[in-house]
């Protein structure tokens, strides 16, 4: 196996989404949170990261808005559009397909 | 994903893109923060912090460059930037710039002129009326034999007809409508001018609110003369009533008839007529003061209204058809004797078979197709440019390959130095077209206030399709050179083309079958053009079947003096008694229409004893109303029976003089004369035969067509002809004293030769296209034979080593001349045999405009041949001369 911070290719998009669903998120806070709640397993390449958001949004998934940080900074927050939970509710719906797919291959004995 | 999301972002990024910039550095500066401030937490010191925070970001410069690439505005971005190094690289060369944009302006320009005609004449030719699309042409059409179209079937309904429709169909508004002229007289000036007999509803249907006053209303349809109202146009109010704005309610002479002015129309409506502008309108109630022929509003035979439906909202075309088919169908069972194999069809406005946009459609079609030649030389023109500018920026082509640019970014590049030169050449175009918008009015004859009201008219839809031909004429030109001039390699670049011999490389070889193209081309066009000169030759000089050069014809305006029946009767007759006794005069006769005039004849549903007719067949004729002496006077034959004579008046039995044609039609050509013949339920004896002739244009097929008296069928308004040799200037004086003394009051109108009248009329959609298409042929001539010049000139001056060495070989002049001139000569002779090949499949799409010529006549591809053989050896003179002026000791030392 490799690094634990590498990620599972196009995987990256799906936890942008899964993060800013729950609460609109600057990156900086993108990426703390999927580190916390990964118990620190995926770690976020931050050179992606930025790519990626700007994907998402050009796409009309995410949206963002600038706003003020915990820290009173300013701070640019992103959060989920109608289309992007869309599209979320899919992709994770594949993905525990997927999941589990390949579960059973590996633990057939 | 939707485009309201990512319109906006798009459009912000592309033009606020310093603030979106500085927006992605304070992301990232504050990401930056906090990853320092997180190791400096953990006890990093605050510099090593940063270069490790920034380590591990991996260089902000990357990441904006990257979600800018995210943005997707590179695309947009790289076409800005092609599109101004297009113009620094166009400015660099401008006498090539200029060539090509010029050849791209006719070329272009001559489209959008085409178009904006078609879209004003035929597509949209009432702007002033809202929903135009909503319109359609309510024609009458007589089934001859099944459901063919009956040629020269009367388009025209009867007032009977329209109104039974109106009250039986409910998807579409009904608008009747139609031309007639009146003198207009105010003080002691009179004119000629346009009017209309509307239906009541005419303004509201249309959607056109009076600019003072009001249309009219429906209890002014009823009632024999009882309205006499009129809507002015907005022209006639400011030229004439010089913007009076309380004339409402004042009163104005028409055809001697004091008329109330209850309204004035919006300036630019002018009426449904596509052709003339109409100046008033007044309501059906008044049609006999108008309209000739007498009351019709009861004759459900009188076929005379123009109509129009204008959908309701949400109606199809076919459902409305169908609606008034079944109407028409009852209406043929309840009327026999009218309306038997007689049904009612919408047709588009475009196709419209009473105003001129039947005679201009035609001949539009025509056009378009000739312009878009002239726009396929004009590409290969500026295409052949291409090529060899090509040649001259072959080391910046090598340059960009080298430090990495993909080929189809190059491709890219330069059709957009393309679109730069189109973009210019569409400008240039639409303004061609703007000015161009009237040309159209100079062929059609005019008199007096009447003038034809032909526009072009540019609308978005024309600047839209001017910009798709300008998308395509891009390619077309653009995309060959452009793939050629990306098509480097290092290897061919080195080596220079300069040394090569006269005519014999690749890429000279495809500006070759360009020029063979634009040779075509234009030769196919020039054929054209001589084929219609020919027709114009030959109609001028044709016979319609009556003598042209030794009668002439004029008129006397009697309705607008205010004659009645009785009062004109004895006028014609005591005019017709002093004008014989004029000296040179041999006979002389009224007749009510004029043959070949605008003035339609009268037509009747007629029945022949012992033809049956096929169960859905309605048999019609038209006719003219002749006075006694017409038919020797007009110099028609008639082959058997008598002539009228003025014992043929009212108290004598009815009779009729049939022609050939109608005798061959309904008496299986048994000799008519004695049997009796019915119209409109009339009966009359056939009392002669008339040898066939033209009745209103010499392209319309053989008819029949009979002849009743004037005094049995009597009109005011009538034409006088008169059979004499004496010059028309000389009798217009004589004759304008006679008329003086039997009425002060009266003067005659022009007096021409039946010629000049047949010429007024007949000729002028022949000459429309004969200068429509010497016009643009003569374009493609130029821009064909400035290519050749071009190809030419190249050659020549890429060859100068070639020609230097053949002549320090020993070659004359005259050799040199002779090598330069055969290359063009060769030339121009593959592109007559392929323009040759192309004419005759193609001269047969103007078959019915041409008059007594074959469309393959050997004579017009001999003249056309002529011209081709004189236009490019002109083309290659001067290079050929060139060549001949080739020094050779500078030519080998170079």
């Amino acid at each position: 196996m490799g690094k634990p911070t590498d990620l599972v290719q196009g995987t990256l998009d799906l936890l942008i989404l899964k993060t800013v669903a729950l609460q609109p998120m600057h990156g900086w806070g993108i990426a703390q949170r999927i580190k916390q709640v990964s118990k620190d397993v995926l770690q976020v390449n931050q050179g992606a990261l930025y790519p990626a958001l700007h994907r998402l949004e050009q796409q009309g998934w995410i949206q963002s808005k600038w706003g003020e940080s915990e820290n009173n900074r300013r701070a640019k927050y992103y959060s989920l559009t109608r289309d992007g939970a869309k599209y979320l509710r899919q992709q994770q719906a594949q993905w525990s397909r997927l999941s589990l797919a390949i579960d059973l291959v590996l633990n057939t004995t | 994903m939707r485009w309201y999301y990512k319109l906006p972002l798009r459009l912000r990024s592309l033009f606020r893109n310093q603030q979106t910039a500085q927006e992605l550095n304070d992301e990232i500066q504050f990401h930056l923060q906090h990853q320092i401030e997180e190791y400096v937490a953990r006890g990093m010191d605050p510099k090593e912090a940063r270069r490790a925070a920034l380590r591990l970001l991996g260089g902000p410069d990357q990441i904006k460059e990257e979600c800018r690439e995210m943005r997707n505005v590179s695309f947009i971005e790289n076409f800005l930037q092609d599109l101004g190094f297009g113009f620094r690289v166009l400015r660099r060369s401008p006498g090539f710039s200029a060539l090509a944009i010029i050849c791209l302006t006719l070329g272009i320009g001559a489209n959008a002129a085409v178009f904006s005609w078609i879209e004003g004449l035929l597509l949209r030719p009432f702007p002033a009326v809202a929903q135009q699309e909503r319109l359609l042409v309510l024609v009458g059409n007589n089934r001859v034999a099944g459901d063919k179209a009956a040629s020269g079937s009367n388009p025209d309904v009867s007032w009977p007809d329209f109104v039974d429709l109106r009250n039986n169909c409910k998807l579409v508004d009904f608008i009747a409508d139609k031309i007639m002229g009146a003198t207009l007289s105010i003080g002691d000036r009179a004119e000629w001018v346009a009017g209309s007999i509307v239906s009541s509803n005419y303004f509201d249907a249309l959607g056109i609110r009076p600019l003072l006053g009001r249309g009219f209303e429906p209890a002014e349809e009823s009632g024999r003369n009882a309205h006499p109202v009129t809507v002015i146009s907005y022209w006639m109010w400011k030229e004439r009533f010089h913007s009076d704005g309380g004339i409402i309610g004042k009163t104005q002479l028409f055809n001697g008839v004091p008329h109330t002015i209850i309204g004035v129309a919006p300036e630019g409506f002018y009426g449904t007529f596509v052709g003339w502008p109409i100046q008033f309108w007044v309501p059906i109630s008044m049609q006999e003061k108008f309209e000739p022929g007498g009351y019709k509003l009861e004759d459900r035979g009188e076929l005379w209204i123009e109509g129009f439906v204008r959908l309701k909202p949400g109606v199809t075309p076919e459902q409305a058809q169908e609606e008034i088919s079944s109407v028409a169908k009852r209406l043929e069972t309840d009327y026999i004797a009218t309306n038997r194999g007689r049904d009612i069809r919408l047709l588009p406005l475009w196709k419209a078979p009473f105003n001129q946009a039947g005679e201009l459609g035609p001949m539009l079609k025509i056009t378009m197709a000739v312009v878009f030649f002239v726009l396929l030389i004009a590409c290969a023109n500026v295409s052949s440019l291409l090529l060899v500018r090509s040649l001259g920026r072959r080391q910046e082509m090598t340059i960009r390959l080298a430090i990495g640019a993909k080929r189809s970014r190059l491709l890219r590049q330069l059709l957009t130095e393309g679109l730069v030169l189109s973009m210019f050449a569409a400008a240039g175009g639409l303004l061609l077209a703007y000015l161009c918008r009237n040309l159209l009015v100079v062929f059609f004859p005019s008199s007096g206030s009447i003038v034809a009201n032909l526009k072009g008219e540019i609308d978005w839809r024309v600047i839209a399709v001017s910009a798709c031909v300008c998308l395509i004429s891009t390619l077309l030109f653009g995309l060959f050179p452009a793939i050629q001039a990306s098509k480097v390699d290092l290897a061919s670049a080195l080596k220079s083309e300069s040394g090569a011999v006269f005519g014999a490389r690749g890429r000279s070889r495809i500006r070759s079958g360009l020029v063979l193209v634009q040779l075509s081309l234009s030769f196919i066009l020039l054929v054209g053009a001589v084929l219609m000169v020919r027709t114009l030759q030959r109609t001028r000089s044709a016979s319609p079947g009556f003598s042209t050069d030794n009668v002439l014809t004029t008129g006397v305006d009697l309705v607008s003096a205010g004659y009645d029946e009785q009062r004109a009767k004895t006028f014609d007759d005591e005019l017709i008694g002093r004008v014989q006794a004029l000296p040179g005069v041999e006979s002389a006769a009224w007749a009510r229409v004029r043959p070949f005039s605008y003035v339609p004849f009268s037509s009747a549903p007629i029945a022949v004893d012992g033809y049956r007719p096929a169960p859905d067949e309605l048999p019609t004729a038209e006719y003219n109303q002749v006075g006694p002496g017409y038919f020797t006077t007009l110099g028609i034959p008639l082959l058997s029976g008598r002539e009228f004579t003025s014992a043929d008046d009212e108290t004598a039995p009815l009779v009729a003089i049939v022609n050939e044609k109608m005798v061959a039609q309904y008496w299986r050509g048994e000799g008519p004369v004695g049997k009796r013949l019915q119209v409109k339920g009339q009966s009359m004896r056939v009392v002669g035969v008339a040898k066939l002739a033209k009745y209103s244009t010499f392209a319309e097929a053989p008819k029949a067509f009979f002849y009743v008296p004037l005094r049995q069928n009597f009109s005011i308004r009538n034409t006088l002809n008169i059979r004499t040799s004496v010059a028309p200037a000389t009798l217009a004086a004589s004759l304008a004293r006679e008329i003086h003394a039997l009425d002060a009051n009266l003067a005659p109108f022009e007096v021409i030769t039946m010629r000049e009248s047949i010429n007024f009329t007949a000729l002028s959609s022949q000459r429309v296209v004969v200068a429509l298409l010497g016009i643009f042929g003569g374009l493609a001539l130029v821009l064909a034979a400035v290519g050749l010049y071009g190809v030419m000139a190249y050659a020549v001056s890429q060859s100068t080593r070639d020609l230097g060495l053949r002549m320090a070989l020993g070659a004359r002049r005259a050799n040199l001349l002779w090598l330069v001139l055969s290359h063009g000569l060769v030339l121009t002779a593959g592109g007559v045999v392929l323009g040759a090949a192309g004419a005759l499949s193609l001269t047969r799409l103007i078959e019915n405009l041409l008059y007594k010529v074959s469309p393959r006549d050997p004579l017009a591809f001999g003249s056309a041949l002529v011209v081709m053989a004189i236009a490019s050896t002109t083309a290659c003179l001067l290079p050929a001369w060139r060549a001949t002026r080739t020094d050779p000791v500078r030519a080998l030392r170079e």
